[in-house]
């Protein structure tokens, strides 16, 4: 193998697997590290310019970091990021100084925004302190979108929402709100420098075929769209028996809200089986844990409506079956229909994407999937000055993706009202800091602590089920919130190797606990993989590859399972090994663009 | 300010046939100079326990006075030990190994260790033919007192000190070949590819196996000056043989060109396939063994690998023909003659 590009941005970041994996690469390990500290308001700080939400993500975030943290493949368990993203956003002061300073003076171009939902708060967040004017358009009375409408209470607290988005429209959006955008050509005719377009996928999907829809109309509900009536009190109760159709984290809501509202009896029906539903697992584990069943394997097929009542649904028991080319089928098993009775069915079976508002003739090219063709990396629209971003921009995806859109779109339209190349973008802000003190004293915590994962407390069940309100999880205390940041491997403390000065000895080799360190004989990548201590069989994580040593072998180290102990650059006598923090900090708008090549 | 391990291993790590790991073989952490070669040792000793699927439990570990001497405590922490007054390793090994002939033995020694204050221990043990594992963790220098030239220092070698040897150099090969030992060898820290097999071989071998390891102190003693640093080691090494350890009952799968192999086969049935440079040479051979290594002193290069073989020499139990169970397992029926032969014996004194 050819020796690794140490230069290369994304190497090292590849190895802060979280921050990685993190659509806007929020740097987690040093908010963990600011934790421990009890530095709660740098923290804090640290997540809002990354993710823009660290209180809602921090309780209902998809948490993309947690399977990627390397201490699950270490241990049993990842370090439970999420919940200490809450932490931070739990114990901070109200101070609000992190807040940048919005120019008096404009810079004279205005960009409105369709939908006010966290892709395009993000926008505004970015675009603000640069001198841009903005103009919000909602439906809705309050800015948030989807996590005001179809996030339930018990999940995230409103106070906690409001006081997020409100920050971001007091650094001084020009709000329209209860203004349906029933014309994009409207808005276009406002001369706007560029127009961002965050609607979100609105729809939630119907089952309209299936026998008994229209009879039953008045007891089924369309998932989400029964969650924002609950939200502005148009229903306010559920009946006994409720089953909820679908596998995803809406299904998992539902069935918690019809348990508040008064519902006995509520099942999840899902078609695929357990292992392959979409809902997250945790969200899965909180319904079981409310006493909900979830029954999969079962496939909707007809409504039973008795005298112009719903009485109950028939479902035909199916298996997953895949076809000679990969694709998945679920076969009816030969058995007749089953039959549930309930009083009440929600459909949360899927979300898609409508622009009703954008007529045809304005040069939005559309894909057959119904979202708009867009470049992937700049966000920009088939014109010129329209950008989508969050789910709008290419179907559903999570909170998450949606602030990353936002900050990508934000440098689009910032680059695209100066007039520049879009593709020519901002580099991430890096830096390489030596972490040494002295004699095995680091800046870091080099110790590797063996604690397992803490679990989160949460309220009494009866007293959550009683009220829609009562947040169920009660978060991270601070002493337990310390104890889990300890967990942190300080993966972006990385092993930079010095090939020039190694003498060879295997100190570091032999001191090494997860064997992650070899000195061997060069050859192709699937060779060296195999002749390491212990192969390095995630294809997934890199090897380190040094230049050839005076002996003529090299040093691999596979980055897999290392725990970032430091040990090697202790028992190293030439300092050929050092731990160095690397920052990596996503490109935000407004940051120069480098202008060589 | 020692720092501790974490106690997480690679969740992948080869097992053993006993289901151990290497962390199993494993003992505390060094507090020898970072880069030091005796930590290297330790690790190919390490390595190759694990690999001949040795019970902790069986293992007794010696050591005198010395940085080498310390080494016991970073391996095998589940086995028995004995740290020693200085230079007295053999004294305790040979005591331990009278009454328990059943454990593997492991002395660990240094050259000053070895060949300075207790040159007159090692030489007895070499021949009475011990069955020990004899290692000593040669650096050139006095380590643990700031780097004072060694026995076993080339002449005109200089250390951090500055100052050339003025004395000619003990070879402890040579001393042990001509002495008695029956398994001579001489391995490098920073090689482990070669150390692990010696270290096997002579764990197989029964009898007096003596394995020179040279591992730089690399605090005083890796100067560009020092015939015992890493860099001038790795220009002056000349490997004599590469073998393969063949364990008892493991099938032989490879193929030898014919002459230039040598098999070895152990007392406990394991086998050492020798892969000669030069086809003339007997590794059984005293003579030619010395000689080899004379020639290759004289042309500056430093002879490592198997050096001496010779499964003929008895061990010291089976020239003093002791019991073939340990000393410490005979009870009182065992020792005690009882009364009627206690007689017969004071008759036949009358």
């Amino acid at each position: 193998m050819k020796p690794t590009n140490i230069d290369n941005p994304e190497y090292f970041h590849k190895v802060i697997d979280c921050q990685y994996a993190c659509p806007s690469h929020t740097p987690v390990p040093e908010y963990l590290r600011l934790i421990t500290q009890g530095k709660y308001d740098e923290a804090y700080k640290v997540n809002w310019i990354s993710n823009v939400f660290p209180g809602v993500l921090g309780r209902i975030c998809d948490r993309p970091c947690e399977p990627a943290c390397r201490r699950g493949r270490v241990e049993e368990n990842p370090v439970a990021i999420c919940r200490l993203k809450r932490v931070t956003y739990d114990y901070k002061s109200s101070d609000t100084s992190f807040v940048p300073a919005i120019p008096k003076k404009k810079n004279g171009k205005k960009i409105a925004l369709v939908g006010g939902g966290p892709a395009s708060l993000t926008v505004a967040r970015d675009l603000l302190p640069l001198g841009y004017e903005i103009d919000l358009y909602d439906d809705q009375s309050k800015a948030g979108g989807f996590i005001r409408t179809q996030v339930p209470s018990f999940r995230l607290p409103e106070k906690v929402l409001n006081e997020e988005v409100d920050r971001i429209i007091e650094m001084g959006i020009n709000t329209h709100f209860n203004h349906y955008v029933d014309s994009l050509k409207k808005i276009i005719d406002k001369n706007y420098d560029a127009i961002f377009i965050g609607t979100g996928a609105p729809r939630g999907r119907d089952l309209p075929d299936l026998p008994g829809r229209e009879a039953g109309d008045s007891s089924i509900f369309i998932g989400i769209q029964w969650l924002a009536a609950i939200l502005y009190r148009h229903i306010t109760n559920a009946p006994d028996r409720v089953l909820v159709l679908g596998g995803g984290n809406t299904a998992m809501d539902c069935c918690r809200m019809a348990k508040r509202l008064g519902a006995q009896d509520v099942k999840v029906m899902v078609r695929s089986p357990r292992e392959q539903m979409k809902a997250s697992p945790w969200e899965i584990e909180d319904a079981i844990d409310e006493g909900i069943p979830i029954i999969d394997n079962h496939s909707p097929v007809e409504f039973v409506v008795k005298a112009g009542k719903l009485v109950g649904m028939h479902f035909q028991k199916v298996q997953v079956r895949y076809t000679n080319d990969g694709k998945k089928e679920l076969v009816p098993l030969d058995a007749p229909p089953v039959f549930y009775p309930c009083d009440l069915v929600l459909l949360a079976v899927g979300q898609m994407n409508a622009f009703p508002y954008i007529e045809e003739d304005i040069g939005i090219e559309m894909n057959e999937r119904g979202t708009p063709k867009l470049d992937k990396i700049t966000h920009q629209s088939t014109v010129p000055h329209i950008f989508f971003g969050g789910d709008a921009a290419f179907g559903p995806r999570n909170v998450i993706t949606a602030v990353a859109h936002g900050h990508e779109a934000a440098i689009s339209i910032d680059i695209f009202c100066r007039g520049k190349d879009l593709h020519r973008r901002p580099a991430p802000k890096t830096s390489l800091l030596n972490q040494t003190m002295g004699m095995q004293e680091w800046l870091y915590d080099a110790k590797v602590t063996e604690d397992r994962r803490y679990a989160v407390p949460t309220v009494d069940r009866v007293k959550s089920l009683k009220n829609r309100l009562v947040e169920v999880e009660l978060g991270f205390s601070k002493k337990t919130g310390h104890q889990e940041s300890f967990r942190c491997l300080n993966c972006d403390v990385q092993t930079v190797f010095d090939h020039s000065t190694c003498i060879e000895c295997d100190a570091c080799v032999d001191i090494c606990p997860e064997s992650c360190i070899n000195f061997i004989e060069n050859a192709s990548e699937e060779e060296l993989r195999q002749n390491l201590t212990v192969a390095a069989d995630n294809p997934a994580q890199a090897l380190y590859v040094s230049d050839i040593l005076p002996t003529g072998r090299v040093m691999v180290k596979d980055e897999n399972v290392c725990l970032h102990c430091g040990l090697c650059a202790e028992r190293c006598p030439t300092a050929s090994w050092e731990m160095k923090k690397y920052t990596y900090n996503s490109a935000e708008a407004g940051d120069k663009i480098d202008e060589q090549d | 300010m020692t720092s501790t391990k974490p106690a997480f291993r690679h969740p992948k790590l080869a097992q053993n046939s006993l289901g151990l790991t290497r962390k199993d073989y494993e003992g505390a952490v060094s507090t020898l100079c970072a880069g030091c070669g005796h930590d290297s040792t330790t690790n190919a000793i390490i390595q190759a326990c694990f690999e001949l699927n040795i019970e902790p439990h069986r293992v007794a570990k010696m050591s005198g006075i010395g940085c080498s001497s310390k080494t016991p405590a970073y391996f095998l922490d589940r086995s028995h030990g004995f740290n020693a007054v200085h230079g007295r390793m053999p004294s305790i090994a040979t005591g331990a190994n009278m009454a328990n002939r059943d454990l593997l033995y492991i002395g660990i020694s240094g050259d000053g260790d070895t060949a300075s204050i207790g040159m007159g221990q090692f030489a007895h043990a070499l021949r009475r033919n011990l069955n020990l594992n004899y290692i000593c963790m040669n650096n050139g220098c006095y380590g643990l007192t700031k780097g004072q030239d060694s026995a076993t220092a080339d002449m005109g070698s200089t250390g951090k000190r500055g100052i050339p040897n003025p004395y000619a150099s003990i070879d402890l090969c040579e001393l042990a070949i001509e002495l008695g030992a029956s398994y001579v060898a001489r391995g490098f820290s920073g090689d482990k590819k070669q150390l692990v097999p010696l270290i096997k071989g002579a764990f197989a071998h029964s009898g007096l196996a003596f394995i020179d390891v040279i591992s730089p102190c690399v605090t005083f003693n890796n100067t560009s000056t020092s015939t015992k640093s890493y860099e001038y080691v790795r220009e002056h090494i000349e490997a004599t043989n590469t073998f393969d350890f063949i364990p008892l009952q493991r099938e032989i799968l490879t193929d030898y060109a014919e002459g230039t192999t040598q098999e070895v086969i152990m007392h406990d049935g394991s086998i050492i396939h020798l892969h000669k440079v030069d086809s003339k040479e007997d590794v059984t051979n005293r003579l030619n063994s010395v000689n080899k290594l004379e020639e290759e002193k004289a042309k500056g290069r430093l002879l490592t690998g198997l050096l001496y073989v010779n499964q003929q020499i008895r061990e010291t139990h089976d020239i003093l023909n002791t019991s073939l169970r340990p000393l410490n397992s005979l009870t009182e029926n065992d020792l005690c003659p009882g009364n009627t032969e206690l007689q017969k014996i004071n008759d036949s004194l009358r």
